[in-house]
């Protein structure tokens, strides 16, 4: 499958004073799951509904392949998207709301109903919307995504209201539209929820590009790191230092950055230098996820109250 | 546009509400024009029956038009609103960007369910109004031609309406306001605009451009012009084009502010 990357080029949105989305700037590939980071209002859904031409950018433009979501011939068949907000009409039944979209996007009924059974809503085929679950209606929205079987899938929080079970689920389905080579985007406002099954990151705060790259080279950004507690803090010091390791005072201890704590633990050991204690002070991809996402000026905010 | 078209016509008939119009606008029409019929025919000792013969039947089938309407107006505002009440919308323009061709698609989508309530509203207001005319009246003029053809034009008149529904229901697409809007039009202003309008010779052709005034001047027969005659009627050919007139200006005001602006 030759599926088309996504060009986000220079997006803006200004909803009246404010800039919801400023200037961004990022593609997304084929073959790869890439994740969509930020906060809450962070202007990812707004992003994704200008790349879909639900909303009209300030400036900017997305590009689907060499052009905009719009101008495709028939662009539910090229991208498959399950906004966040996607909603369903309470009165009509699972399989009818695929069948009212069939049409537009060229598939037939058996479709709709080999869809809802692949998303695991065979048994719920013939009861109304209204009565879903919102685990099942997040189903019902991926059903909906999928019923061309598209080669961009684009997905808004997916995991919200899914059960563990289901989480799991759609990472598998992630990963297994990557390997197929499609060109794949999902939002989250928590990296723990994707980190799993995302190649590439991009993460956005304040409607601004934060952090773009593979997820791998996000992780050498993160560094483990121990407290130490010791009656003899030079020693300690004097250990890191031989170790290579860095070694700062803080409070009554000594952070050791470079080092996980069973290292700490085991070369002081091995020194012979006792430890009163040993905690993990790792800047993991949550911390590192927190850190870029901060708002600007936080820093500030931060002193004496 | 066939995809389209399709699309919007599964979107109406996969949802109960206008089944539950239907049942309700035959009941009432049913009603309606048996009580009307029946001041016709019975008449009080010593005073005059304001219609007879022909102009009865006539006014009295015109009735699916004079209080039917409210219904396909609903019916097609319907269609509409619930797209942003539920906000199906979204999914809605994410298959058909081209939002002129899905307002076309909607507008088109409702004629055959208009037509259907068109074809039930006059067999429900014909079953109503002519056994009383039949049996006390002067008849119930089911063989003439002129009062068929009233009744076909009915028909028409009631998709017509569905359809300036929807057109409505693109300019107010919040879907309690433009329920309200319709009510309080059809039931109230219209009719009192249209009989305050009548009294006043200089304004008198007025009410016949109002839609009520202009769907009774295509069936070629009013109830409100019961008591003072239907000379006010526009011709069936100017009537048609200024029913079509508001479906068109509702329609392109629609897409013009509602459907312009972002959605989500």
């Amino acid at each position: 499958m030759t599926a088309p990357s996504l060009a986000i080029d220079g997006l803006t949105k200004q909803f009246g004073g404010v800039r919801a989305v400023d200037d961004l700037t990022f593609t997304v590939r084929p073959g790869a799951v890439t994740g969509f980071l930020g906060p809450n209002g962070a202007g990812k859904t707004t992003t994704l509904r200008m790349l879909l031409g639900l909303t009209r950018p300030s400036a900017g433009r997305a590009l689907v392949g060499e052009r905009e979501y719009a101008a495709h011939p028939q662009p539910g068949r090229v991208v498959g998207a399950a906004l966040e907000a996607s909603s369903f009409h309470p009165g009509r039944t699972g399989l009818a709301h695929l069948e009212v979209f069939a049409p537009q996007v060229g598939v037939s009924r058996t479709r709709c109903r080999q869809v809802l059974e692949a998303v695991g809503l065979g048994h719920a085929a013939k009861q109304r919307v209204g009565r879903y679950s919102l685990g099942m209606r997040q189903r019902l929205g991926l059903a909906t995504a999928l019923l061309a079987d598209p080669p961009v899938i684009v997905l808004d929080e997916p995991t919200n209201g899914l059960d563990p079970e289901g989480i799991v689920w759609i990472r598998r389905l992630l990963r297994q539209f990557a390997d197929e080579g499609r060109t794949v985007l999902v939002s989250s406002h928590l990296l723990r929820e994707v980190e799993a099954s995302v190649d590439e990151v991009v993460i956005i705060a304040q409607g601004r590009l934060r952090h773009a790259s593979s997820l791998a080279e996000l992780r050498t950004r993160a560094t483990p790191a121990a407290y130490v507690v010791a009656p003899r803090p030079d020693a300690v010091a004097a250990l890191a230092t031989d170790r290579g390791w860095a070694a700062t005072e803080d409070g009554g201890g000594i952070v050791v950055d470079g080092a996980t704590a069973a290292e700490v633990g085991a070369a002081a050991h091995a020194a012979g230098i006792e430890l009163h204690e040993l905690v993990r002070r790792d800047v993991d991809l949550e911390a590192l996820f927190f850190e870029l996402t901060r708002p600007a000026g936080a820093d500030a905010e931060e002193g004496p109250r | 546009m066939r995809a389209a078209l399709l699309a919007e016509y599964r979107k109406l008939v996969s949802t109960r509400m206008w089944w539950l119009l239907l049942v309700v606008m035959v009941a009432y029409l049913g009603f309606v024009s048996a009580a009307v019929s029946a001041s016709f025919v019975f008449v009080p000792e010593g005073s005059e029956a304001p219609l007879v013969g022909e102009d009865a039947a006539r006014a009295t089938y015109s009735l699916v038009n004079g209080v039917g309407y409210v219904f396909p107006l609903v019916i097609g505002s319907l269609a509409m609103t619930t797209e942003f009440r539920h906000k199906t919308i979204t999914q809605s323009l994410l298959v058909e960007p081209d939002r002129t061709r899905f307002l076309l698609a909607k507008l088109l989508s409702v004629v055959p369910i208009g037509l259907a309530a068109g074809v039930v509203g006059v067999a429900a207001t014909v079953a109503g109004g002519a056994p009383l005319l039949a049996i006390q009246g002067d008849g119930s003029y089911l063989g003439d031609g002129d009062v068929l053809g009233g009744l076909a034009l009915g028909v028409v008149v009631v998709a017509l309406w569905a359809v300036i529904g929807v057109a409505f229901g693109s300019i107010l697409s919040n879907q309690v306001a433009a329920i309200v809007v319709i009510l309080a039009f059809t039931q109230f202003v219209e009719p009192i605009a249209r009989v305050v309008l009548s009294q006043v010779d200089a304004l008198a052709g007025v009410a016949s451009y109002l839609p009520g005034g202009a769907a009774d001047s295509l069936i070629g027969a009013s109830f409100l012009g019961a008591g003072g005659g239907d000379a006010d009627l526009l011709p069936r050919w100017a009537a048609a084009l200024v029913l079509v007139a508001y479906a068109v200006v509702f329609a392109v005001i629609g897409r013009l502010t509602t459907l312009r602006r972002d959605v989500g």
